[in-house]
């Protein structure tokens, strides 16, 4: 009982102290060049992170994300445009009804862009290798045609007069049930099997994993994540244009969560925020940005190939180096603890907290 | 155990993933990169409003942001170069009121995304008084919400997509929109050409190349001419032959190509060799100094319809393109530079006018702009902000574009043709 108490309490806290900044975000107490930066790197936690459930946790290769995202955002746009709106007016057109059509058009988007998913996943994900590569950019780059000439949604001319629903709630609210959802799922027996896809897809078959399956609904869960990010996109600027899912799009999400760390999720949200940031902190140096964006890049590819976060996260370094000191000041030990600790690699301690 | 992560599906980020953790790195390292990281992100993002808040009464303001990288870069920058000329001109002059005019140029690298992100960066963090747009017409798109909900004048100098401006009374353009230069090619084959029969060969997934084909084809018609065939293509087509031999046999008096200058060229190439005598019509699309390098003597006899032409004798062009070729290293400006340059110009004539750089008296005085004599011809912004201006038709002969005529917008059945059937003008070819 008490443990249902203590998640309704975290949840309360959680969606008070968003609905906080949701204020201060809306009475223009900061710059709305700031929210939009905000909301913004709240976007791309959501489709960082779902991408590292198949890309990090899974070890499948995927390079199509902006696709899933585009059929998110393209079709809870056409529903917000055709249903959405007369939805929110006949609920009195206040801030309510316009929740209540967000969160159907986000249901819808996820929807739509999950069912994308089971379509490209079940006869790509059969295989082995990099046909899922193959396969997602193709996808990526489909879409982005298709979009391009179905004039109900705006064809090249791009998609106008989306009703504009942003909050700092909505779209917080989404990130966070993101990563609650993937860490709920890579800590649970689910989560067990994909990583073991990701050591080894032939073991783990040899111990009873059904890989395909549990491939296919791990792509499934992550494409229909992304949707609802782009659903939150969409609704963002009220105006969506295919040039905005082409190809590069999904490599500025797998930069994400490389930049984070492969397989971490507190390294994919941190990706996100630093490469949502990074072009408009470096605006300051004009002709050199791009220079500077991709050099920052290859140092740390070169100093951090896992990632900032990847393999070692940082919370599992703390709680090894806790322990480790912990140990050290029972035992006695009169040498510096710090350096038994700092070359310690964690996954070597006993398993007692589970990787995160 | 990290060795073992490499699976072979995983061979494009193997290196990635098998690459040893580096311990050669001490934790403190590790942790101090990552801070410094984190603490330049946000400093530089701190340090910009501080710099920029204090409002200067003896400044203006005005934003600019394009696609100063990217696909389209040229388109982008060109126009950045007509903004900031008319500014140095007016600065020169003495400033608007004794007011200097600064502008502030964002880059939004062709993404539309990027491109609201920076007008709203234009517009909350310097409180530019007025922003102009240039590049494509889906970043002005993107980026014109953001003027009109801080009441903000915005003047697209080259969006020729007619929703542009149905965004809101903020909303202004400086181009004549593409439904207009269907009309004016149809009527200088008719009317000029003396053309009784007209091909059409189009890049039927460009809505730049539609739009201009239907306008075309409807007025042709109109006009008592008559289509006789209508051939498509992509922008990634090579080979234009099958379509050409089909146009062949048709045998217009002209045929209507509103396409890129890359497969223009191409196109009009593979059209000699298999004998096609007629005189090629297309669009601004075509104007590009690469269109020649494609092209060659092939295009020689071809008449394009563009926003203004270098080579119009009349005085306030050639000191506008002698003056530009002086500032830019011999550059030619393109209509990209010289709507810019109008858009910047109609816009101080605007404040000089309201005497104010308040966002809705400036909207009126915007609004109310009549007869500006611009580079790009004599300006008028109509009810649906709008510019009314003339197009011009240039005929391509040896690497020149000679001035043939100035056609007149005589209706504003054009200016205000509904968007579902006017499709914008869209990006060059990559």
């Amino acid at each position: 009982m008490s443990r249902y108490l203590r998640t309704l309490i975290i949840v309360l806290i959680v969606l008070g102290v968003l609905y906080g900044v949701d204020i201060v975000f809306h009475g223009r107490l900061i710059s709305p060049y700031f929210a939009r930066i905000a909301m913004l790197s709240g976007i791309a936690i959501t489709l960082a992170v779902s991408l590292n459930l198949i890309n990090g946790f899974t070890g499948q290769f995927s390079i199509g994300h902006a696709g899933f995202m585009a059929v998110g955002a393209y079709s809870s746009a056409y529903f917000s445009v055709n249903y959405g709106v007369r939805l929110a007016e006949s609920l009195g057109g206040g801030s309510l009804g316009w929740m209540v059509s967000l969160f159907l058009a986000t249901i819808v988007g996820a929807v739509c862009a999950g069912f994308a998913g089971l379509v490209v996943g079940v006869p790509s994900l059969r295989l082995k290798g990099d046909y899922l590569a193959i396969v997602t950019l193709g996808f990526g780059q489909i879409i982005v045609v298709f979009l391009n000439n179905i004039e109900a949604v705006g064809g090249a001319r791009g998609y106008s007069g989306i009703p504009i629903v942003k909050s700092f709630f909505w779209i917080f609210l989404i990130a966070i049930l993101t990563i609650v959802v993937v860490y709920n799922i890579v800590h649970s027996a689910f989560g067990r099997a994909l990583i073991s896809i990701r050591e080894d897809e032939l073991a783990a078959e040899a111990m009873g994993v059904n890989t395909t399956r549990y491939k296919v609904m791990a792509f499934v869960i992550s494409s229909a994540m992304a949707g609802a990010g782009g659903v939150l996109l969409a609704h963002f600027d009220g105006y969506l244009n295919p040039k905005s899912f082409e190809f590069i799009k999904s490599f500025e999400i797998l930069i994400m969560i490389i930049l984070g760390g492969l397989g971490s999720i507190v390294g994919s949200v941190l990706g996100a925020i630093v490469l949502t940031i990074l072009p408009e902190a470096l605006r300051g140096f004009a002709e050199y940005r791009m220079v500077i964006y991709s050099l920052l890049l290859i140092i740390l590819m070169i100093t951090r190939p896992q990632g900032l976060l990847g393999g070692n996260n940082a919370l599992k370094i703390w709680r090894a180096r806790r322990r480790a000191r912990s140990a050290a000041a029972k035992a006695q030990i009169v040498d510096a603890p710090a350096e038994s600790s700092s070359d310690r690699n964690p996954t070597e301690n006993p398993p007692g907290k589970e990787h995160a | 155990m990290a060795s073992n992560k490499s699976t072979p599906q995983l061979s494009v980020l193997s290196p990635i993933i098998t690459a040893s953790r580096s311990r050669s790195l001490t934790r403190k390292f590790r942790a101090g990169l990552i801070l410094w990281l984190v603490i330049t992100f946000f400093s530089a993002c701190e340090r910009q409003p501080s710099s920029s808040n204090q409002p200067d009464r003896s400044l203006i303001k005005i934003g600019y942001y394009g696609d100063l990288s990217g696909p389209t870069f040229n388109f982008g920058e060109s126009a950045k170069n007509g903004v900031l000329m008319a500014a140095e001109d007016i600065n020169q002059a003495g400033g608007i009121n004794g007011r200097r005019v600064d502008v502030v140029i964002e880059d939004d690298q062709g993404s539309p995304e990027r491109a609201a992100t920076r007008a709203s960066k234009l517009i909350d963090q310097d409180k530019v008084i007025a922003v102009i747009a240039g590049g494509t017409s889906g970043n002005s798109r993107a980026g014109a919400p953001k003027a009109q909900v801080a009441n903000i004048p915005l003047i697209a100098p080259s969006a020729t997509d007619p929703a542009v401006t149905q965004i809101g009374d903020y909303v202004f353009r400086a181009c004549f929109i593409d439904a207009f230069q269907g009309e004016v090619m149809a009527k200088f084959a008719v009317n000029t050409l003396k053309a009784r029969k007209a091909a059409i060969l189009l890049d039927f997934n460009s809505p730049y190349s539609r739009g201009l084909s239907d306008f075309f084809e409807l007025s042709f018609t109109r006009l008592g001419g008559q289509i006789v065939d209508k051939q498509l293509y992509t922008i990634s087509d090579g080979d234009y032959r099958g379509q050409l031999n089909s146009i062949r046999l048709a045998a217009p008096d002209v045929i209507y190509i509103p396409g890129y200058y890359g497969n223009v060229a191409l196109i009009a190439k593979q059209a000699r060799k298999i004998g096609i005598t007629q005189p090629l019509l297309g669009g601004d699309g075509w104007d590009a100094p690469e269109l020649w390098d494609l092209g060659g003597d092939s295009l020689n006899g071809s008449y394009i319809s563009n926003h203004y032409s270098a080579d119009d004798p009349s005085p306030p062009i050639q000191t506008f393109v002698r003056e530009y070729k002086q500032r830019y290293g011999n550059l030619l400006p393109d209509a990209h530079a010289a709507l810019a340059y109008d858009a910047m110009r109609v816009l101080i004539d605007a404040i000089q006018r309201a005497g104010t750089t308040e966002g809705p008296k400036l909207r009126e005085a915007l609004a109310q702009t009549k007869s500006f004599p611009g580079v790009t011809g004599i300006i008028t912004i109509n009810e649906e902000r709008n510019a009314i201006k003339p197009a011009v038709v240039l005929q391509l002969q040896d690497r020149k574009y000679i001035y043939q005529e100035t056609i007149q917008p005589e209706t504003t059945a054009a200016a205000g043709a509904s968007p579902t059937t006017a499709p914008n003008r869209a990006k060059k070819p990559k």
